[in-house]
């Protein structure tokens, strides 16, 4: 048997080769790599592997322990599973940049050092910005541009930190850090930003809506996975994490009822999901770890349902918005299921995946006595259901009739979804497997009667909210609008520090301008032609007035005398006055 | 893509009568899910898990406050015009 290599090696080395090919054949070898690097996966035994020397530092390219590994093994599926929805794509672009953004989110979780981690969490963002740009619109342009700024100046504040921290310890292993000095002050907020922290976040909402139908898919399921990850390994039992995650839980919910943009409302669910997870990690202890781990693997998969079903609604109709759609169930049923089941898992409805995880964050929570952070997250429990449960498919295939009559999606988008969907639901009827595979040993029973009716009646009695506020006619009606979120500083914000960077620098040149090229250069040449004359004048004309009575005699002089200045033709016995005083000057100061 | 003359086929909820058997059936497992509380036997970590109906009281207030803030509240601070960022 051929020796294990790297799991990033795989995708990215592969993706190399994907321009070459052509056809079917392309196809088959684009779903080859996944499955090649699955089986490469599961078989490197745990530990320490592929260290290299590098100046005076260990780089370590497979640090495989059970918290790196589930990240693993889920990143393999969702490529399997991108790359299977991406088969009608024939851009050998989105291929490649998939292929590596998968590679790089590989080579995150398995590093062992500080240096490749932040090489892979810097390819990730170069690789899904072309996921963005290949939509080749200019919303995508644009947004494409806002993502890379964020993502720059996240990946500075990494570095800085993790610059300083080397140099403070002398180690580069990553492993965990704590909050402790500006080092660590500076990395957490670098994983903040790919984890999309509230106020961080826009760029997440702002730029997956645009990106192309099968790129949104890539981008839902690794940038902010790999932070989750990151912040699991070096930021666990963080107290700052537990009311970060509670705010992204809650305040996404509020937007995504408003938002018309059927993808942008599950990019604020993204965000809502997400904030289970970093409160999971602020908890700290080994069940809540344990929840955060699980429900990233099974957000990996429902985000990822229900982005494809949108996608290919998108695909078949042209149109994401809310108020365009309506009434698709009739015509694209099993996407309309596919959807469906997506929303139950994500809602975490009993026998749906989101049940077995999200309540191991819930139930730690709880064992920690965190009320006011329980309360939240039961808000936001009940809050996804309401627009990602119900919203997502209700607004696309139910809702008014848009008079639509497209075709189902194509059947590797059906077996895409169905994958996908058959995982969801698997997992939450069975989540033995899934429990196998976390970072702690798990004594958690996710179905015992008071949880189960509890859980149901939240649901139910959400729905029964989102039914009357409907026929009551309350419910907000979708629009086509904008709505602001903290992307407005630096996209208006940007705007006025463009104007006034433009006003101030550009004033000060007018200013400078004026003085220096306009006043002091003509000065000094006035200066250089005229100072010398009036200089000898300020001798000359008292001595002129002594020796001569006449005024008109004395303008005369005095005319002769700056002609002849400006000629320069003194008579010569002038020069060898000033000449012979000079000298004697000099003569006795020595 | 309606067809002049061919009356359109007739789908799941165009009939009138599926969607009052939906909407009978899920008020009958509301009611059910509030009786069926009765009978569990809870296990609670807060004081107020044990109070009767708590979820479901908490789900449906949760979600009208949710709406009317989404809806009072956040929209007209936040919105803005389709071109406003153009």
């Amino acid at each position: 048997m051929i020796n294990p290599v790297p799991p990033a090696a795989i995708f990215i080395i592969g993706a190399l080769f994907v321009p070459f090919l052509r056809g079917r054949l392309k196809n088959g070898y684009l779903l080859l790599i996944p499955v090649l690097g699955f089986i490469n996966l599961i078989s490197i035994p745990e530990g320490t592997h592929w260290v290299i020397r590098f100046l005076d530092y260990d780089l370590v390219f497979g640090k495989i322990d059970r918290l790196s590994l589930i990240f693993g093994y889920i990143f393999h599926i969702i490529s399997f599973i991108a790359i299977l929805y991406a088969q009608h794509v024939k851009d050998d672009l989105q291929h490649v940049a998939g292929l590596i953004y998968a590679g790089s989110a590989l080579g995150v979780v398995f590093s062992g050092d500080l240096f490749s981690f932040f090489i892979f969490w810097e390819m990730l963002t170069v690789a899904s910005i072309f996921l963005i740009w290949a939509r080749r619109t200019r919303a995508a342009m644009g947004a494409g541009f806002r993502y890379l700024l964020v993502h720059a100046a996240g990946g500075l504040f990494l570095l800085a930190g993790i610059v300083l921290h080397v140099n403070q310890t002398g180690s580069i292993e990553f492993g965990y850090l704590g909050l402790n000095g500006l080092a660590s002050y500076f990395i957490f907020f670098g994983f903040g930003i790919n984890c999309a922290w509230p106020f961080l976040h826009p760029w997440l909402t702002d730029a997956y809506p645009e990106a192309t139908i099968t790129g949104t898919i890539f981008l839902s399921a690794f940038t902010t996975k790999c932070a989750v990850y990151a912040l699991a390994r070096a930021f666990p039992g963080t107290e700052a994490l537990i009311w970060i995650g509670a705010a992204m839980a809650g305040f996404p919910i509020f937007y995504a009822v408003i938002e018309n943009d059927l993808r942008r409302v599950l990019a604020y669910s993204l965000i809502n999901q997400v904030g289970f997870m970093v409160c999971g990690i602020g908890i700290g202890t080994n069940l809540a770890i344990n929840g955060a781990v699980a429900h990233a693997f099974n957000d990996i998969l429902f985000k990822a349902l229900l982005f494809m079903s949108m996608g290919a609604v998108m695909y078949r109709t042209g149109k994401i918005n809310g108020t365009a759609l309506g009434g698709l169930y009739k015509t694209m049923p099993l996407t309309c299921i596919f959807c469906i089941v997506g929303a139950a898992s994500i809602s975490a409805f009993p026998l749906f995946s989101g049940f077995v995880s999200k309540s191991m964050v819930m139930d730690a929570a709880a064992h920690g006595h965190l009320k006011i952070i329980w309360f939240i997250l039961l808000f936001a429990s009940a809050g996804v259901f309401h627009h990602a449960g119900i919203k997502i498919p209700f607004f696309a295939f139910f809702s008014h009739d848009s008079g639509m009559r497209p075709k189902e999606a194509p059947l590797h988008m059906l077996i895409a979804m169905g994958i996908a969907a058959f995982l969801c639901i698997f997992i939450g009827s069975f989540p033995g497997p899934l429990y196998s595979l976390l970072p702690y040993p798990v004594d958690y029973v996710p179905y015992t009667m008071p949880h189960v009716v509890g859980q149901t009646q939240l649901l139910f009695f959400s729905a029964l909210a989102f039914t009357l506020l409907m026929l009551a006619g309350i419910y907000p009606a979708e629009q086509r609008c904008v709505n602001l979120d903290a992307d407005w500083f630096y996209r208006k914000g940007g705007r006025l520090f463009y104007s006034l960077m433009d006003k101030g620098f550009n004033g000060l040149n007018k200013i400078a301008d004026r003085i220096f090229v306009g006043g002091l250069a003509g000065f000094l040449c006035r200066f250089a032609k005229e100072g010398a004359v009036r200089l000898q004048l300020l001798v000359m004309v008292p001595l002129w007035f002594l020796i001569d009575t006449d005024p008109t005699n004395r303008a005369v002089k005095k005319e002769n005398f700056i002609h002849a200045a400006r000629l320069g033709s003194f008579p010569i016995s002038h020069i060898a006055v000033f000449a012979v005083l000079y000298l004697t000057l000099l003569f006795f100061i020595r | 893509m309606k067809k002049e003359g061919i009356p359109e086929k007739e789908y799941l909820f165009d009939k009138p009568r599926n969607v009052k058997i939906l909407f009978v059936s899920f008020y009958a497992s509301l009611a059910i899910l509030l009786g069926l509380e009765f009978l569990v036997k809870k296990h609670a970590y807060f004081p107020w898990e044990e109070w009767p109906e708590f979820y479901a009281v908490y789900g449906f207030v949760a979600c009208v406050v949710l709406v009317l803030v989404a809806k009072y509240i956040l929209r007209p601070l936040m919105k803005r015009r389709e071109d406003y960022y153009d």
